[in-house]
């Protein structure tokens, strides 16, 4: 891949000058411009280029808002509001902002999904995998600190809810508990170091995700039949091809957010969110954004002792393990296939577990009683089925179709038409070598 | 390898290995004020203890004080709310355990060890933060006429024993102390 | 891509399968007498100016709605975010705004010796509240703080539900706070079920959102506010107005966010033709 010998060649002297000294410019062609990628990707694999321009949007509204935000609880609901009245454009640098976060979550979801599908984990890029986790984990803490500094009711006890589990660690919870507040409670020190650490998380996401597009590009991008790149035809130079392709899906994205900020920006919040944080009233029901509510839902659902680890003990646990689970996954897809398009029986599994995961999601925004229990037991145990048990044995049991030779060949045959038959039957046997 | 080396390996590792302990010492020195910084600070230990006047709660009445940064619970609580707590046969408690931090932490959670204790059995100080997930329970409300917490519908009864839903404990007693017949000093 | 489609179906459809089971156990154990979720009704939906992509304040709504909010809420409610100035938002010019916010008296100081003082109030003064502060709100109304209505508009809403809240996507239904407010400033007049239990002190109102009654009584009756305008003086046209008048205070930049939207989703549009059309052009040689 981009390992191979670099094809750059400066044209100008002050090029050549440059080349000599710090070769940026050709790590730079040789990443994002010669750059070959298979030729057959679809628009799932367009979102890893959206998320970056999601999480620069992020930093950037972000970075402006904190110009006029004051990181102190008698202040920061006001200053909130000050942004959203007085401000010049504050309004939507806010709103952008707040919405961001969730089309940057819709974003890296739809990507760990494609990831799932066509089993992009497999080896080699079980590092590629681990990386995206880390940044995954990094998003979720960021996410919920920049959650509390707008002071409202659910900032505030979704923070007291989120910090009560570490108190659920035997020995040294209260510890670390009040070792993240800063207090015994959720108060004005909480509020700082949030802040302070919801400014500097993304920028270390930022460097996850260099390495994160490093191993990327020591590998090279998976594809949709998940056949390694054989030869030069099975791939298009990055630009302009994929720069082209990217470019349109960044756009459509970027519509339908746009269609959010403008249209209607407090659908992904909660209303709660606009009334100001007090510490001796709780809200009816205690919900997290959006985005960790199928988490939420699986933390409820272990509503049992198990052993000598208490209900409590236990679903923090099981939220933590659900999430633990994915660092795990290129393990435990024992298949030889990689992509779930020749894999009939895992094709079923995954639409099923991405419909668990949405019916968790609401259930996590329900309130934890009657049926609304058991179904998140039960789908709390699919979840984790679907990792530990469906993984590692489906791919031992399961006949998986024939796989064509080459990405090529599978791109001249699906346009030829599906009516026509098979051209080439040289070997059937799964092929993840490349 | 040089000649040294070989001559004597054991002051040579001795060497890097005390090089590379003192190094870690050195780091690990440094690191410790920039992880002790984020627990609780002077101003906030200040106001560990607090008092509270209770001469005007009559029986059946309730006041909420803010000791840190948490709502404690007081009542003067109703002979019947007292009897009602008294009848529960300790085998019928989610958790046996009073939580009572001003006596022996595996004492049962018979009604006299949640309460003030001798005398004043009808004074009732707990730290009003379900031992679920730290949400506020609302007064004489439930299945059992205590408290009941809207997050997550944990019942507590009147003596605020966990008696329904996900809460694993009892709502927590906090060292107190009586230091006049009108004043508590929690803390 | 076609398949990726038919899963999102499949996983859509096995979702509404599953709310469908839930919504009629919810339905079954609701009890007539002891309700155990809030709100009792559901508002009704209203129609606003304000509503959809085009929407707009009706100016003469939020002016009336703004004498409903002086002469009538203004007695309990404080509305500390919005300062005098801002009303020129609702048509009124400068010195209109200046006479109106000399109506009110502000403290200000200290003076030289001092001391705070009262003044008439300027425009870029903020709405005086009723009380000094919640503690003093609380014991005045029977412990119950009258809450702040600057953003009561967007602070309230009555959970929508599925499929509801996906339609609701589509239609830009953002009024929810706005008809909450209307519901329950109309719903006083509703006798409570036989067998139902009103707390002393309390009043049964089957739209409030957190129990079946509330420590406010009927705060407006009909024409209690004298307009100049010729609408009709009910208590319906008082909560429609006084709803658009709050929405307004908690959304100020309304207006200004959906035209700028417009011109945003129309060059998003026209942008994406360009790209796709680009891109079809550097893939034309290339079967994928």
């Amino acid at each position: 891949m981009s390992g191979g010998h670099s094809t750059y060649t400066p044209t100008s002297g002050l090029g050549r000058w440059i080349d000599q000294r710090m070769p940026l410019p050709r790590l730079m062609y040789d990443s994002f411009v010669a750059y070959p990628v298979p030729r057959n990707l679809n628009y799932a694999y367009t979102f890893g280029g959206i998320l970056s321009i999601m999480l620069v949007a992020q930093i950037v509204t972000g970075v402006v808002l904190a110009m006029h935000y004051a990181a102190d609880t008698t202040l920061a609901f006001g200053s909130v509001e000050k942004i959203m009245r007085d401000v010049n454009s504050g309004w939507l640098l806010r709103y952008l902002h707040s919405n961001g976060a969730s089309f940057f979550f819709i974003a890296v979801y739809i990507h760990i999904m494609r990831g799932l599908y066509y089993g992009s984990y497999k080896a080699p890029r079980e590092l590629l995998w681990i990386l995206g986790c880390i940044i995954y984990l990094l998003m979720m803490a960021t996410g919920f600190m920049g959650y509390v500094l707008p002071w409202g009711q659910m900032s505030f006890w979704g923070a007291t809810v989120i910090t009560g589990f570490f108190s659920a660690i035997p020995l040294v919870g209260n510890w670390i508990q009040e070792l993240l507040l800063g207090g015994f409670a959720v108060d004005n020190p909480t509020l700082n170091r949030f802040f302070s650490l919801h400014y500097l998380l993304p920028f270390m996401i930022a460097g996850v995700v260099v390495l994160h597009v490093w191993a990327l590009h020591v590998t090279g991008q998976t594809n949709p039949t998940g056949i390694e790149v054989k030869s030069k035809t099975d791939t298009v130079p990055f630009s302009p091809h994929a720069t082209a392709k990217d470019a349109f899906a960044m756009v459509v994205f970027l519509a339908v957010f746009a269609y959010f900020v403008f249209y209607i920006p407090n659908f992904l919040g909660h209303p709660d969110n606009y009334t100001v944080a007090n510490p001796l009233k709780t809200p009816a029901h205690i919900v997290p954004e959006w985005y960790y509510l199928p988490f939420y839902a699986i933390l409820r659902a272990i509503t049992f002792n198990i052993g000598p680890i208490d209900s409590k003990l236990g679903g923090v646990l099981a939220m933590f393990g659900s999430i633990a689970v994915l660092f795990f996954v290129p393990w435990l897809d024992t298949s030889k296939v990689r992509s779930a398009v020749y894999r009939p029986w895992y094709k079923l599994f995954f639409w099923l577990f991405v419909a668990n995961a949405i019916m968790l999601g609401w259930l996590g925004s329900r309130a934890a009683e009657g049926i609304y229990v058991v179904l998140s037991q039960i789908g709390t145990l699919y979840y984790f089925a679907f990792f530990l048990i469906i993984m590692p044995v489906l791919g031992l049991i399961e006949t998986p179709r024939r796989l064509p030779n080459s990405i090529t060949e599978a791109v001249l045959e699906k346009n030829k038409g599906a009516a026509s038959a098979h051209p080439v039957g040289a070997t059937a046997a799964p092929d993840t070598k490349g | 390898m040089s000649a040294t080396d070989t001559a004597d390996p054991n002051r040579r590792d001795f060497l890097y290995i005390a090089t590379g302990a003192a190094g870690v010492v050195g780091v690990a020195a440094v690191a410790w004020p920039f992880i002790d910084q984020m627990r609780p600070d002077a101003s906030t230990r200040a106001l560990a203890a607090i008092e509270v006047d209770v001469s005007a709660i009559e029986p059946g009445m309730s006041v909420t004080a803010k000791w840190r940064g948490k709502p404690v619970f007081i009542r003067n609580r109703t002979p019947e709310e007292i009897e009602a707590a008294k009848a529960v046969k300790l085998d019928e408690l989610k958790d046996p355990v009073a939580r009572n931090a001003n006596i022996s932490a595996d004492a049962p959670a018979t009604d006299a060890d949640r309460s003030a204790g001798e005398g004043k059995e009808n004074w009732l100080v707990m730290v009003g933060v379900c031992t679920h997930l730290g949400c506020v329970p609302l007064g004489q409300q439930g299945d059992f006429g205590g408290w009941f917490c809207p997050c997550h519908g944990s019942h507590y009864d009147t003596a605020g024993r966990i008696r329904k839903g996900p809460a694993p404990e009892n709502l927590a007693v906090p060292v107190f102390s009586f230091i006049s017949d009108t004043k508590i000093k929690i803390g | 891509m076609k398949k990726i489609l038919i899963g999102f179906a499949a996983a859509a459809f096995g979702l509404a399968a599953h709310v469908g089971l839930a919504a009629a156990a919810e339905e079954t154990a609701h009890a007539v007498a002891e309700p155990t979720h809030f709100p009792i009704k559901k508002p009704p939906e209203m129609a606003w100016s304000f509503a959809g992509p085009f929407g707009t304040y009706d100016k003469g709504q939020l002016q009336r709605g703004l004498k409903v909010y002086k002469e009538v809420c203004a007695a309990c409610h404080s509305m500390k975010l919005v300062p005098f100035r801002a009303l020129e938002d609702l048509g009124y010019n400068e010195a209109q705004v200046k006479a109106f916010a000399a109506e009110y008296e502000v403290q200000d100081g200290p003076n030289a010796d001092g001391e705070m003082f009262m003044r008439p109030g300027i425009p870029s003064d903020y709405f005086p509240s009723p009380f000094a502060n919640d503690v003093a709100a609380a014991a005045a109304n029977a412990g119950a703080a009258p809450p702040d209505l600057s953003l009561i508009a967007k602070a309230r809403a009555v959970e929508r539900g599925f499929p509801l809240f996906v339609f609701d996507i589509f239609t830009q239904y953002a009024e929810g706070g706005p008809d909450y407010i209307h519901a329950l400033l109309t719903g006083y007049d509703e006798e409570p079920p036989a067998g139902m239990e009103i707390p002393e002190g309390t009043y049964y109102n089957p739209y409030f959102n957190a129990a079946k009654s509330l420590a406010m009584p009927k705060p407006i009756n009909d024409d209690a506010v004298t307009y100049d305008d010729g609408s009709p003086q009910t208590v319906d046209q008082y909560s429609r107005d006084v709803s658009a008048f709050l929405m307004w205070a908690a959304e100020p930049h309304m207006e200004a966010r959906k035209q700028t939207g417009f011109n945003v989703m129309v060059f998003l549009v026209l942008f994406a033709g360009l790209v796709y059309m680009t891109k079809r052009k550097i893939w034309a040689s290339v079967p994928h």
